[in-house]
């Protein structure tokens, strides 16, 4: 609660409209004991004065009645039908809804065609003809302003109920024992009440507006009640002469509703979880980049033979006050027709490491601190966005974890394909067509003519991933980047995918930077291997080497909690406790508090990589089967 | 052999279907086809399957959560069904669940205590006194800080949610346990964490699992039998270690083939499409002729049934030509894909 | 899609039905004698047996409605006694003259909201952003009805760049440009408040598009930014913004009512609002049916045409 009222005070517009709104009820509340002239006296000899005339300060109207008391008296009115309508809509609207969600079926159907059917009215038509029947006053303006808007509630509460009444937490309920009206009330209901407290408070300005309009069209208040609408629309006859009998009226419904609008939004903002995480807002076409100068220069000479060095890359992540240091100084090579495994946990950095090296680490919250990618000498972080885009999906492609999602899904594969095709290479639409349906045919896609015309959801897991890897190999990069391509997939099309991997980096000669938390799939595809802890490269090296003899310790225990297929006795060894918060790490190894050889020195200074055999580097004090590293490696 | 606590006999389940007001009537999909199956008590049955292949619907109909086009479960006898409608409480005290997702299994505005009272209260009568004393063995069960019970899900890591979802599980006090996915959503170093303590509660409270996963290796660490599905039926059943000694059926031995194993041989792919069949229209015969080199003709005509093995009769494998000797991946053949 | 749109055809034929239920049942709720309320106090006796008969009053409900249901379907909507002229002629005459307000109106709002939502998502917390978010904001807190006087009093009546009221100049008038003379001041007020709604999700549309890991996809391959986002991006929030443009429209043929009375223009919303005064209550129901209606065949081509422009639920 506290955390929502700061939320909301730091948002300057909502608390300026929290603050006008505070004012205008604190002024209507104590209106009654405040020293005004009655607002229903006519005085027939003062009418029209026009505002700051004496003993009226904001004039009077046609019959000579103070405009300040009945502006006073009108908001009053207002205020109160617009929130009793919201109350009254939100109340059988919301219940509608989550009634209607929760049980589904024939109920919702049934609930939810009788909402379409008021929906099926204009808005205001349906509050007129109910007017039109009850007659005109101001209860029925607000009846007729309620009813109109329970569609509204009704169908924005039965989304989300659907929504969570799907969450599995809802099933864990009912294994619990509790019936369903111990689910709604305590289950359900705190999770759609944020919801119901947004949609109001958007809506009560609206429906103050609804009721000040059928009010004006002299459908609402009646004589010699007022409230503003009717005000407004008793002033518009003398629109000509006496302008202020009507602009008074409708500047305080401006700044009434104005005020709630802001304090709404203000709310909604403040109770949408998505807002704090910023996924709200639009990613920069390159990651942003702020690294100090000095930095930049690499120490040791990059590896000549390297088609990619990365050196010392930095990637954080500033989430307000916080910090988090996903890519904490990674550097590696590749070689050419190299396929290289970045291993590791979730959270260790893999993929955050992967996507920087062309800059498409979402910014905002991304942020690349320091280090180096350079591509044949290129130095990529120092690019224009124009120049990186010429490198993007020509020389550096990328294929993504999950296929469903990183596909357009309103185009169809061939002219993703196309897309790709033309963006690097000046061939026409009919030559590229037919590219793209060669390549769909080199990455094994039954029928590509017609597949091309297929849109992904049409399409299976393994042939979507197939149609990624084909936009990848679209301009025959020399480096691949697989970001867990086959993750979501099953395993007998993962098998699939890596034979095809493997198939193109046998006939196209490609580089491949290959993404993944499966030992079992590193050491099917991959050359050398990168194992990441904590946003750093704890170990690097052939694959076939480390899987054998891990020098560092959390290697070797990574490999050994996995379970291997065919030995059933040899029971899978967990690691105790979890890894560091990348907002907090530790000082020294960030694996020394789950480590079991930890001593002292493990946890003071930086721990370098330091070189133990040919092409192995690892970053440990005290690797596995060494006696003393120092006296083996050297100190890079 | 022990007398079996399930006996599940032609269990279906479709979903949809149905007239429409115009056009052509839906078809429904079969999510589960005419299951039959025996769990002995205190037995680990693992199934296997991958995505599709209805082992989560057959695990929400076994505790209650779906329930059966077809078909029965019998619980020592008494028809789950019935005993459903007798008290909808009583099969929840017998039979528990433990969810894929470990965080979305955990209302986000609920703290840990309210989520573990629940069963207490509602299945175990338990108030008060009584109340907080369980609680408290509960969080001890399964490794957890007792100062943890007043937080929500949110501060805790997947493991640590998990673990809650097995307390909660528990705190029914079941006899069986059918664990949907219970490791997927878990790295590695905590997949083994949870592996080790359901082993552990196993033994504690003499529990039966029904363990389903889509990952063989983990099957199989933990299982003493192993069921494998595809589209919707058991097409092989057999002890844990004869199954992957000798696989029958073509397809789990594709299973087997494709599991990538850390510095193992290499893997085999498939040259076809590997495909499932449309479940709108399912073919005739087995579901898995489409994709498998041994099929024949009869294979496409009608569907196999589950039958012992010739040779060893606590193997069933639906399948008309099934594989004999023992399951060893070819060392040799680098990873290639074969052509079309 | 030639199907499915025979379908969505025929599927509105219940909506229809239960639109005239309603209609009638709203209108079979007045208290008293409904040939009374219709006809007014001063209604003689042999007026209002010849209405009871019309209308079938004596007959139970059930066979009142199809009664009822039976002359609408024959274009009979009764005859209005306060204009003494066929109910369906009025409500088509005046429903033309909203057409042409709502309709530009509508035409204004989507073009105005969908552009300022896509500046302000690209240029997000920029200035344009912070001066187009305190736009929408003005937008959908401004009454109408007062806006359309501000309107008048400043472009009319101090600048007398437009003509204050009607739809037609009193003499010699009714020519395209007349008419378009007169439209831009209701028009543009009709059209604030649905543009700042749209402009508004526009924007957070964008935006959450924007996040979507196709874009990254689209970036990946090398794609400019404004392909990214008019292409790309805009493709996908289009598709979610029919539905919000449908509802709109209702607003604004809502809205029109307000405009119609400021500006005196002589739509059905006008007509309504009279009507309703004067208890003329065939001419209230003929309104809202005949404008009920043809909203439903517009939400019907929304509906279709977001149909067409979205593979996934094209199913």
């Amino acid at each position: 609660m506290m955390a929502f009222l700061t939320l909301l005070a730091r948002n300057r517009l909502a608390a300026f409209g929290a603050i006008v709104l505070a004012l205008l009820l604190l002024l209507v509340l104590i209106t009654p004991w405040l020293p005004l002239l009655d607002p229903d006296v006519t005085q027939p000899a003062n009418r029209l004065r026009p505002p700051f005339s004496p003993d009226h300060l904001l004039g009077t109207d046609a019959l000579g009645r103070d405009i300040l008391s009945r502006l006073l008296w009108g908001t009053r009115i207002s205020l109160a039908v617009g929130i009793a309508a919201s109350l009254v809509a939100a109340l059988v609207g919301s219940l509608i809804g989550i009634v209607a969600g929760y049980f589904g079926g024939r109920t919702d159907n049934l609930m939810m065609r009788g909402i379409d059917m008021l929906m099926a009215f204009p808005y205001i038509l349906l509050a007129l003809a109910i007017v039109a029947v009850l007659g005109p006053g101001l209860m029925n303006a607000l009846y007729a302003i309620a009813i109109v808007n329970i569609p509204f509630f009704a169908r924005n509460i039965r989304g989300v109920t659907v929504g969570i009444a799907h969450r599995e937490f809802i099933d864990a309920a009912r294994l619990s024992g509790k019936g369903n009206l111990r689910i709604l009330t305590s289950e359900l209901l705190p999770n759609v009440l944020p919801v119901i407290v947004i949609t109001m408070s958007t809506t009560v300005g609206w429906m103050i507006l609804e009721t000040a309009g059928l009010s004006f069209l002299g459908l609402g208040a009646q004589p010699p009640q007022a409230d503003l609408g009717s005000m407004l629309g008793e002033g518009r006859k003398m629109m000509l002469n006496a302008p202020h009998v009507a602009m008074l009226p409708g500047l305080v419904i401006f700044i009434l509703v104005m005020s709630i609008n802001l304090l709404g939004d203000g709310i909604r903002d403040a109770l949408d979880p998505r807002l704090k995480s910023g996924a709200l807002s639009r990613p920069a076409p390159i990651t942003r980049i702020r690294r100090q100068p000095g930095h930049a220069d690499s120490q040791d000479g990059p590896d000549d033979n390297a088609l990619l060095t990365v050196d010392e890359l930095h990637t954080d992540f500033e989430v307000g006050e916080q910090t988090y240091r996903a890519v904490n100084g990674v550097s590696f090579a590749i070689r050419p027709n190299e396929c290289l495994g970045l291993v590791g946990e979730s959270g260790s950095g893999k993929s955050v490491t992967a996507l920087s090296l062309l800059g498409l680490v979402a910014s905002p919250p991304g942020v690349i601190t320091r280090g180096r990618v350079s591509l044949a000498k290129r130095d990529l972080l120092g690019l224009s966005a124009g120049q990186l885009r010429k490198i993007r999906g020509k020389d550096v492609a990328y294929v993504f974890q999950d296929p469903l999602s990183t596909l357009h899904p309103l185009i169809r594969v061939g002219d993703q394909l196309i897309e790709a095709i033309q963006l690097h290479q000046p061939l026409s639409k009919v030559e590229a067509r037919k590219l793209a349906v060669e390549l769909l045919g080199q990455v094994r896609i039954p029928n590509p003519a017609q597949r091309a015309d297929q849109y992904p959801h049409e399409l299976s897991g393994g042939m979507r991933q197939r149609v990624g890897i084909a936009m990848a190999l679209a301009n025959d990069p020399q480096l691949i980047i697989a970001d867990e391509p086959t993750t979501a997939l099953d395993v007998t099309v993962q098998a699939q995918i890596l034979a095809l991997i493997q198939n193109l980096r046998d006939t196209q000669g490609t580089a491949v930077l290959f993404i993944t938390h499966d030992f079992g799939v590193v050491s099917q595809v991959c050359d050398r291997v990168a194992v990441m802890y904590a946003g750093r490269i704890v170990e690097i090296g052939s694959t076939a080497e480390i899987l054998d003899t891990p020098r560092h310790p959390y290697t070797r225990r990574l490999i050994d909690c996995v379970p291997r297929l065919g030995e059933p006795d040899n029971e899978p060894a967990a690691i105790p406790g979890l890894p560091p918060a990348a907002n907090a790490l530790p000082e020294g190894c960030a694996f020394a508090d789950r480590c079991d050889l930890v001593e002292p020195a493990c946890r003071r200074g930086d721990i370098e990589l330091i070189a133990t055999d040919a092409d192995r580097r690892v970053r440990c004090i005290k690797p596995l089967g060494i006696a003393d590293p120092t006296t083996q490696g050297v100190t890079t | 052999m022990k007398p079996p606590l399930l006996e599940i006999r032609g269990l279906t389940r479709t979903f949809g279907g149905g007239r429409r007001w115009f056009g052509p009537d839906r078809p429904g999909v079969q999510a589960v086809q005419g299951i039959d199956m025996d769990v002995a008590r205190g037995d680990t049955l693992g199934i296997v399957g991958e995505s599709g292949c209805g082992k989560s619907t057959l695990a929400r109909m076994l505790v209650g959560l779906d329930t059966p086009t077809a078909g029965t479960i019998h619980y020592r006898g008494e028809d789950l069904q019935n005993l459903r409608r007798l008290d909808r409480h009583a099969l929840s005290r017998r039979i528990q669940y433990v969810f894929q997702d470990p965080l979305s299994s955990l209302n986000p505005r609920k703290r840990i205590r309210e989520i573990l009272a629940a069963p207490l209260r509602h299945l175990r009568g338990l108030e008060d006194r009584e109340l907080d004393t369980r609680l408290g063995e509960l969080m001890e069960v399964v490794n957890l800080r007792p100062e943890f019970i007043s937080r929500y899900p949110h501060e805790f890591s997947g493991g640590q949610a998990q673990r809650i979802g097995i307390a909660r599980a528990l705190a029914a006090e079941p006899e069986v346990l059918v664990l949907d996915e219970p490791v997927s959503a878990l790295d590695v170093s905590i997949q083994a964490q949870v592996l080790k303590l359901l082993r552990r509660l196993k033994d504690e409270f003499d529990l039966t699992y029904l363990f389903i996963s889509h990952d063989l290796s983990v099957v199989e660490t933990i299982s003493d039998r192993i069921a494998v599905m595809y589209f919707g039926r058991v097409i092989e059943q057999a002890p844990s270690r004869q199954l992957f000694r000798s696989p029958a059926h073509p397809y789990t031995r594709l299973l087997l083939g494709s599991a990538p194993i850390p510095g193992g041989p290499p893997i085999q792919a498939e040259s076809g499409d590997a495909e499932l069949p449309d479940p709108l229209a399912p073919p005739p015969g087995c579901a898995f002729a489409p994709r498998c080199p041994r099929a024949r003709d009869d294979c496409r005509e009608s569907v196999p049934p589950l039958a012992p093995l010739a040779d060893r009769h606590d193997q069933l494998a639906a399948c008309r030509y099934p594989v004999e000797g023992p399951w060893r991946r070819r060392a040799t053949q680098a990873v290639a894909e074969g052509r079309e | 899609m030639l199907r499915y749109a025979l379908r969505r055809l025929l599927m509105i034929l219940p909506v229809l039905l239960g639109l005239s239920l309603i209609v009638f049942a709203i209108m079979s709720l007045i208290p008293g004698d409904p040939a009374r309320a219709i006809l007014g106090s001063y209604a003689t006796p042999e007026n209002l047996a010849e209405l009871r008969a019309d209308l079938g009053l004596d007959l139970p409900a059930p066979q009142q409605y199809l009664v009822w249901l039976g002359n609408i379907l024959q274009g009979d909507l009764g005859r209005s006694y306060s204009l003494n002229r066929p109910v369906l002629d009025e409500v088509l005459e005046r429903f033309g003259a909203t057409l042409i307000l709502a309709g530009t109106a509508l035409v204004i709002c989507i073009v105005v909201g969908v552009a300022a939502g896509i500046v302000s998502a690209v240029r997000q917390y920029g200035w344009s952003d912070r001066i187009i978010t305190l736009l929408v904001l003005v937008g959908i807190s401004v009454p109408a009805f007062w806006l359309g006087m501000l309107m008048i009093l400043a472009f009319a009546v101090e600048l007398r760049w437009f003509p204050a009221s009607g739809m037609t100049a009193v003499y010699g008038g009714g020519g395209v440009l007349d008419i378009l003379h007169h439209l831009v001041l209701p028009a543009l007020a009709l059209a604030v408040v649905a543009a700042g709604v749209i402009a508004r999700l526009t924007r957070s549309n964008m935006l959450e598009v924007m996040r979507q890991d196709y874009i990254r996809t689209a970036r990946a391959k090398g794609l400019g930014e404004g392909r990214v986002v008019m292409r790309h991006a805009f493709k996908v929030a289009l598709v979610n913004l029919i539905p919000v443009i449908g509802v709109q429209a209702g607003f604004v043929i809502g809205g029109a009512v307000y405009i119609e009375t400021v500006f005196q223009w002589p739509g059905i919303g006008r007509m309504l609002v009279n009507a309703i005064s004067t208890r003329d209550l065939l001419l209230v129901q003929g309104g809202v049916l005949v404008v009920a209606a043809s909203y439903v065949l517009f939400n019907l081509f929304a509906d279709l045409l977001q149909h067409w422009l979205d593979p996934r639920i094209r199913a």
